[in-house]
């Protein structure tokens, strides 16, 4: 069955690509098997849309767009019927949305006149502009604090969607952590991504509710070679050692859950942890750019590691520089966060720069909104995260204040709903 | 306002003939190529070390050296003897540039390379600065300055940390005797002493958090012990269940306490400083400011933030004070700036001390964080953050 799913989606995102392709957009992603065709420059850039249904879901191997709205669902005391009809509901919407259409059957300036439009209107004239909606379930979907099974689906919840530990200085607010499901809303438009967030929100009422959300602007990763790599708030390149579309053998070894990966219905889904790092900005932009450097490990201007080379050059950690010392910190981020001090682990990330406002104190209230999505997080984030908690120079500058962990289930079928596998017997 | 406060290159440079020419590196990914004024490019390599020019005038010079080897390399001004060092660079990697901004007056140099840091470099080569007829200001007896700052500040961290153990020793035994108002009066004013000099017992990587971990601090399962952990014994939460410390528990974090500052206290006997860590020390003290105390963070049980906000502003004006004279020669603008600056935060933090200015030092007194209005703590934090900026400057004055 999930095989001929499969085949069937597969077929589907191929033709679903033959038409973007035309369109000059970069396609294949959907399926997470071949490269983007980034050369290929948009007639329309607006025009720029990515196939829903397919083996993975879209929005992680994508190539990161320039704009997230992330959203966290708490999911009301309902029926396991009712969560199943919302998954439904929204994988309609999600799928509609993506390609340019109206949330509900009915244009924003259509339908009944003397009802409220099904869609809200303000994405309309501005094309998908790449939009992409990722559905993940939380660790309290399948098991309440308490220990209920809240929708029968307790056996099912996988070995890898652990409760994260506690990470030496986490500051964490559960106001703004946790959650039962989460939505990611990617696009190259902001409009467009809260357009997608605000009307699933709607779609929800009565059967989930917003816990929290997160806009974030400026891709802090690049997640296909044809992208240049952006900047985070620190001023640095990000995301350069990322693991890349382009890579199928290492993004089916370290992103997508395998069918011999403990439960069967996360075959093509990942692992998504989002963390919210707020920067100290101000002591940060008081520091000496030799300590800058140092702390990061890469030069600011090209993002050369500081044993040489350029941005893509291989760090050489062992390289001694004066003193005796190596050139590259023994706590700089780059060392601790590189997968040869990791044992091979890696991720993909696919953060953003967040800025929501300033705080009382007339500092921004500015950092990364951290997204990664992997195959183990016992394998990927945990053991880095350990390890950059621990000593990383750049914890001076940061602070974790919002945590979370999903099971991002496999793409769905035309016709099916994302995480229909979950519920089937 | 920040660009009027910005020391003026010729003055800032003035130092690199004597000091630590490491920072001497204020753009390091600047690629522009020899032909201005003042501007050189050096391309080090593995036998060689080509200078774009063999002469300049005097004044402020940038060299912008990039590292065409595959080892990583160093750059050297020598002076006319060929071995003392005026200015130098070090731990260029391999295909990465960095620049040197030194202020040369009139005279014979050597310029060199040190690839793979070892030997007498290659590329040796004969330098000369011409009299441009600006008078580049002369370094005097700076040294003399340097090693009486780096002495008076020995002297300072030392008097503190055995004030430091002093107290502990006696914040300890009241607590272990059950003695809780006076453990919660020794507290704050004890813990001045270690915020006056942290950077400096933050240097001892392992003691630090054993020392002053906070709650938040802890990893998984790690232990916790040191100031924090008996701050909240001695303020215990009101609302949820918190379960006393029993006496053996007391006991053995008071003793935890005391050996580790008694540590604390043989480490720093024969400290070594550098200019370079005087000049970052205030920067970091006003940085532990704004991360921690400002915010109310450092002390969530005991809300005696402002002791310790105090204890770091002191430190920091004891290091800049301390440089004083040296800076005065470089940048009058910004010493003046950042005496205003000083001036004005201890103002505001005076507003909301509750003891008399002479009271001794265990009878220091302050208003609780909790009770401070919302505006007050902007009004502190906006003053931090107009005296970092400036105190950020001071190790570029200084250092080039």
């Amino acid at each position: 069955m999930a095989a001929d799913t499969f085949r069937i989606s597969r077929r589907r995102a191929l033709s679903l690509a033959g038409v973007s392709a035309a369109a000059g957009v970069g396609a294949g992603v959907a399926a997470g098997r071949s490269a983007p065709d980034a050369s290929a420059v948009p007639a329309d850039p607006a025009a720029l849309k990515y196939p829903f249904y397919g083996e993975h879901q879209a929005g992680i191997t994508t190539p990161a767009q320039d704009r997230l709205h992330f959203a966290v669902f708490d999911v009301d005391d309902i029926p396991r019927e009712e969560l199943i009809s919302l998954l439904q509901d929204w994988t309609i919407a999600a799928a509609r949305m993506s390609q340019g259409g109206s949330a509900g059957e009915f244009a924003p300036d259509a339908g009944p006149y003397e009802a409220p439009p099904e869609d809200t209107g303000e994405a309309m004239d501005l094309g998908p502009t790449g939009l992409t909606i990722t559905f993940g379930f939380g660790p309290t979907l399948f098991t309440a604090a308490d220990g209920t099974d809240r929708f029968g689906i307790a056996d099912r919840r996988p070995r890898a969607l652990v409760d994260l530990p506690r990470f030496s200085g986490d500051m964490l607010d559960e106001r703004i952590s946790g959650g039962d499901l989460c939505i990611q809303a990617c696009a190259d438009d902001p409009q467009v991504a809260v357009h997608a967030i605000r009307n699933l929100s709607r779609i929800a009422f009565g059967r989930a509710s917003l816990r929290y959300s997160q806009l974030g602007f400026g891709r802090t990763s690049s997640t296909s070679t044809a992208q240049v790599t952006p900047r985070n708030l620190f001023g640095f390149k990000d995301g350069t050692a990322n693991l890349k579309a382009e890579d199928p053998a290492a993004v089916d070894e370290h992103v997508w859950v395998a069918d011999s990966d403990d439960q069967a219905w996360m075959a093509g889904g990942s692992y998504l942890v989002s963390r919210k790092i707020r920067m100290n900005i101000e002591p940060w932009d008081r520091t000496r750019l030799s300590e800058q450097e140092r702390a990061i490990g890469r030069t600011k201007g090209h993002g050369a590691p500081l044993s040489g080379g350029d941005e893509f050059t291989a760090p050489d950690f062992s390289m001694p520089g004066s003193g005796g010392k190596p050139i590259i910190a023994e706590q700089a981020h780059v060392r601790l966060a590189h997968p040869d001090t990791n044992g091979g682990a890696r991720m993909l990330r696919r953060g953003y720069n967040f800025v929501d406002g300033n705080d009382d104190l007339g500092r921004l209230n500015a950092g990364l909104f951290f997204l990664c999505f992997q195959r183990d997080p016992e394998r990927s984030f945990i053991p880095v995260q350990t390890r950059l908690a621990g000593s990383d120079l750049l914890n001076e500058y940061t602070r974790h204040v919002g945590s979370a962990i999903f099971a991002v289930p496999g793409g769905a079928a035309e016709g099916s709903y994302v995480g229909a596998r979950l519920f089937e017997s | 306002m920040i660009t009027a406060r910005l020391p003026k290159p010729a003055v800032v440079a003035a130092a690199c003939g004597i000091l630590f020419v490491t920072a001497c590196t204020p753009n390091a990914s600047a690629e522009t190529a020899a032909g201005g004024t003042g501007e050189l490019s050096v391309t080090s390599t593995a036998e060689d070390c080509s200078v774009s020019a063999a002469t300049a005038e005097s004044g402020p010079l940038t060299f912008t050296i990039r590292n065409a080897g595959d080892q990583v390399t160093e750059f050297y001004l020598l002076a006319e003897d060929g071995l003392r060092i005026v200015s130098e660079v070090e731990n260029i990697g391999p295909g990465i540039s960095r620049n040197l901004v030194v202020n040369a007056t009139p005279g014979s140099y050597y310029t060199v390379c040190k690839p793979g840091m070892v030997g007498d470099g290659v590329g040796r080569a004969a330098f000369t600065v011409t009299d441009s007829g600006t008078a580049v200001e002369p370094a005097g007896d700076e040294q003399a300055q340097i090693d009486a700052a780096l002495t008076n500040y020995k002297a300072y961290v030392k008097d503190q940390v055995d004030q430091l153990l002093t107290g502990t020793e006696d914040f300890a035994a009241a607590y272990v005797a059950g003695n809780d108002d006076e453990a919660r009066r020794l507290y704050p004013t004890t813990r001045m002493h270690f915020e006056r000099v942290e950077p400096v017992a933050e240097s001892f990587g392992d003691l630090d958090p054993k020392l002053d971990n906070r709650e938040a601090d802890l990893a998984e399962g790690e232990e916790w012990t040191g100031w924090h952990r008996i701050e909240k014994d001695l303020w215990p939460p009101a609302d949820a269940g918190y379960v006393p410390l029993t006496q053996a528990e007391r006991e053995a974090v008071a003793a935890q306490l005391v050996e580790d500052t008694t540590t604390l206290h043989s480490s720093i006997q024969g400290i070594e400083l550098s200019l370079d860590q005087l000049a970052n020390g205030a920067i970091g003290l006003m940085d532990e400011v704004a991360n921690g105390k400002v915010t109310g963070e450092e002390e969530i049980w005991s809300g005696t933030d402002l002791w310790d906000f105090q204890g770091n502003v002191e430190g920091a004006r004891v290091l800049a004070d301390g440089l004083r004279n040296l800076l005065e020669s470089r940048d009058p603008e910004l010493a003046a700036t950042l005496d205003a600056d000083f001036t004005s935060l201890s103002a505001e933090l005076d507003k909301h001390r509750t003891s008399a200015p002479d009271a001794a030092q265990r009878d220091i007194a302050y208003v609780s964080y909790g009770d401070l209005a919302s505006e007050d703590v902007k009004a502190l934090s906006d003053r931090v953050n107009a005296l970092s900026e400036p105190l950020s400057r001071i190790t570029a004055a200084l250092l080039g």
